[in-house]
């Protein structure tokens, strides 16, 4: 692929003398890795704090990850993944946290499906079309500034939005005051914090298609909306993937969204009124990160083992959206890419 | 402490004693009094043979392309023909590209180009073509191999289809396909691996895949965008033949950086300079008896 005459002519790597030629296997570096042997000291330095850096920061993660391995696999036992909580005084009579773990699901369900195609339509319009430039550039900085509200804020927000009357039949509501703690208010909530990241991660995919790729379908008489939807769309799956499950990690990890939206209760608790799926989506619930917290020693429920037992069931989770994206990232490999 | 005697050894990047620079050798007549040719391009074969006819499909018409307030094309007048190939040449900047790209109205993607004169194809002026029907009959193939990342077939049934839509089944297109393939010189290579990711092909199969893609909108005019940079020399070889052989079938105009490739494919070379259209003539004489002094200077690779 690399063109290959141009290069060619302008280095031509001076020859040695013969008697100054060094030993034969002297020149046969292994690699092009440069040697810090020449560097000064402050250099030096600089690498050796750089590496050491980088083992701390891997140590810390292994650390993390091996201690809730360890404490998990000792407390975690399935049943509690079916076994809803209960009223108990010691912890082999408390249930588990079917509700939370199945809430944690919901969540990022509702949560995914509406920033998926909301961010995907941003990132598109952004980098495609993106005019008037001004209204680009806002929507640009709105974007980064829902990324910069910390999630406690949006929350305390979306109790004003899902309080509103016209919203009532989101949630639980008695005698025209609307109590606005529900799934879909924490869901409709938990996308903006999905959001800012869907939009980069996808940008960023339709930005690395070169442009002649574009032209190449326009110039066979096809639309912008044509090429984007069957060539730079599908081309962009690695990131819209990326984007999606860091999206999804940022909503079952967020905490503050589902205190203050979702009511933090330790059951579902259904709204009656239209049928089986909605009244659960209407009522409030609790998620495994809500779980983590109350089970902790600072909660209410001071149960540690099942808090560990829940933390590990949230890393496993969260390890399998990373291997996810890289199933998918590994896919699209083997499609091959331009060179630009 | 020894005072420094000689300055520290840093070495630099010379800028007084520049690399040798082979000059261009003056163009000498022969003994015969036959007029000077230029360097090179008497060694250089022209195998292909006189087009047997041409007919008129593009008139560029007094064409002008502004970007903001640069000119970057200025009052160019050209016939396109089928029958044979038309090539644009001259330096970098020189407005070729951009020219080409207005022949299919690709410029008007840059929001700044401004576009005046006009330009007929089959007598009718291409501004009132609705522009996907117009890139449709006069489709484009880019500098860099860009087949889109799905299998050899779709990248051909893709223009087959009408818009985003995926209607038209497999079995229905595939006459077509493979048509677009053979004419490209591609289908005896992957007649087994249509299924395959276009983009694991070679350089120059990916480019031939392009030509085949332009190839199915059935066009009347095939532009090629220095459609051999990226390519080795072979592969080179092989598009060159292709489009000696196109030419009968669509009218070709090819922009290319490489004089001798030029002088080997080309029936018509125009030269273009800073905007421009120095000398339109045909091969033989724009090379071997140029009338201009810049065509003079840059066929002899005076500038470039």
């Amino acid at each position: 692929m690399t063109p290959p005459m141009e290069n060619q002519t302008l280095t031509v790597p001076p020859v040695p003398p013969p008697d100054q030629a060094d030993p034969p296997g002297a020149h046969q570096r292994k690699g092009a890795v440069e040697g810090s042997a020449t560097w000064s000291l402050t250099d030096r330095i600089g690498l050796a704090i750089c590496w050491g850096l980088g083992l701390l920061f891997c140590a810390i993660a292994v650390a993390i990850v091996v201690y809730l391995m360890i404490q998990g696999i000792k407390f975690l036992r399935p049943e509690m993944l079916w076994t809803p909580a209960a009223a108990g005084f010691s912890e082999t009579e408390t249930g588990g946290f079917s509700d939370a773990f199945i809430g944690t699901m919901i969540v990022a369900g509702i949560g995914i499906a509406l920033a998926l195609p909301t961010g995907i339509a941003i990132a598109v319009w952004l980098v495609e079309y993106g005019r008037p430039a001004t209204l680009a550039r806002i929507t640009e900085s709105t974007i980064e500034a829902i990324a910069g509200i910390p999630s406690i804020v949006l929350a305390l927000f979306g109790t004003v939005i899902f309080s509103n009357a016209a919203l009532g039949f989101l949630s639980r509501s008695s005698e025209g005051v609307v109590f606005g703690r529900s799934f879909f208010a924490a869901g409709a909530m938990l996308s903006l914090v999905a959001l800012p990241l869907i939009v980069a991660s996808v940008r960023e995919g339709l930005n690395s298609i070169p442009r002649h790729v574009r032209e190449a379908s326009y110039a066979v008489g096809k639309t912008k909306a044509a090429t984007t939807r069957r060539i730079l769309l599908p081309t962009c799956r690695p990131q819209v993937a990326t984007g999606a499950m860091l999206g999804l990690g940022r909503i079952i990890g967020d905490t503050a969204i589902i205190v203050v939206l979702l009511g933090a209760t330790q059951n579902f608790a259904p709204v009656e009124g239209i049928g089986f799926p909605l009244d659960y989506l209407r009522g409030a619930g609790t998620t495994l990160t809500n779980f983590v917290y109350e089970a902790s020693p600072t909660g209410n429920l001071n149960q540690p083992q099942k808090a560990y037992a829940a933390a590990f069931v949230l890393l496993l989770m969260v390890l399998a959206l990373n291997a996810a994206v890289d199933v998918v990232h590994r896919r699209a490999r083997k499609v091959g890419t331009w060179s630009h | 402490m020894e005072p420094l005697t000689s300055p520290p050894p840093i070495r630099r990047l010379s800028t007084d004693d520049p690399e040798p620079v082979t000059e261009a050798l003056p163009p000498v007549a022969d003994g015969n009094g036959n007029a000077p040719r230029a360097n090179g391009f008497t060694a250089a074969k022209r195998s292909i043979k006189a087009p047997q006819f041409s007919i008129r499909r593009m008139e560029i018409d007094r064409v002008s392309v502004h970007y903001a307030d640069r000119a970057a094309v200025k009052e160019v007048s050209l016939p396109v023909r089928q029958g044979e190939v038309l090539s644009l040449i001259g330096p970098s900047g020189c407005g070729k590209t951009t020219l080409l790209r207005s022949l299919n109205r690709l410029t008007e993607l840059t929001t700044s180009a401004r576009l005046t004169g006009r330009i007929l194809l089959d007598d009718i002026d291409i501004a009132a073509i609705e522009p996907t029907l117009l890139r449709r009959r006069v489709t484009m193939v880019f500098q860099q191999p860009n087949p889109f990342p799905m299998s050899v077939f779709d990248n051909i049934a893709y223009v087959l289809r009408e818009q985003g839509s995926r209607r038209a089944r497999k079995k229905t297109l595939e006459p077509a396909v493979h048509s677009a393939l053979d004419r490209a010189g591609l289908f005896e290579e992957v007649k087994d691996n249509l299924d395959h990711p276009a983009l694991k092909l070679s350089g120059g199969q990916q480019q031939r895949l392009c030509i085949a893609r332009a190839l199915a909108a059935e066009p009347e005019v095939l532009l090629l965008d220095e459609p051999c940079s990226a390519l080795d020399p072979k592969s080179t070889q092989v598009i060159e033949d292709l489009i000696v052989r196109l030419r009968d079938d669509v009218a070709v105009v090819i922009v290319t950086h490489n004089l001798q490739q030029a002088y080997r494919i080309a029936d018509h070379v125009a030269f273009m300079y800073l905007g421009d259209l120095v000398e339109y003539n045909s091969a033989t004489a724009l090379f071997g008896n140029p009338r201009e002094q810049r065509t003079k200077e840059y066929v002899s690779g005076a500038f470039g």
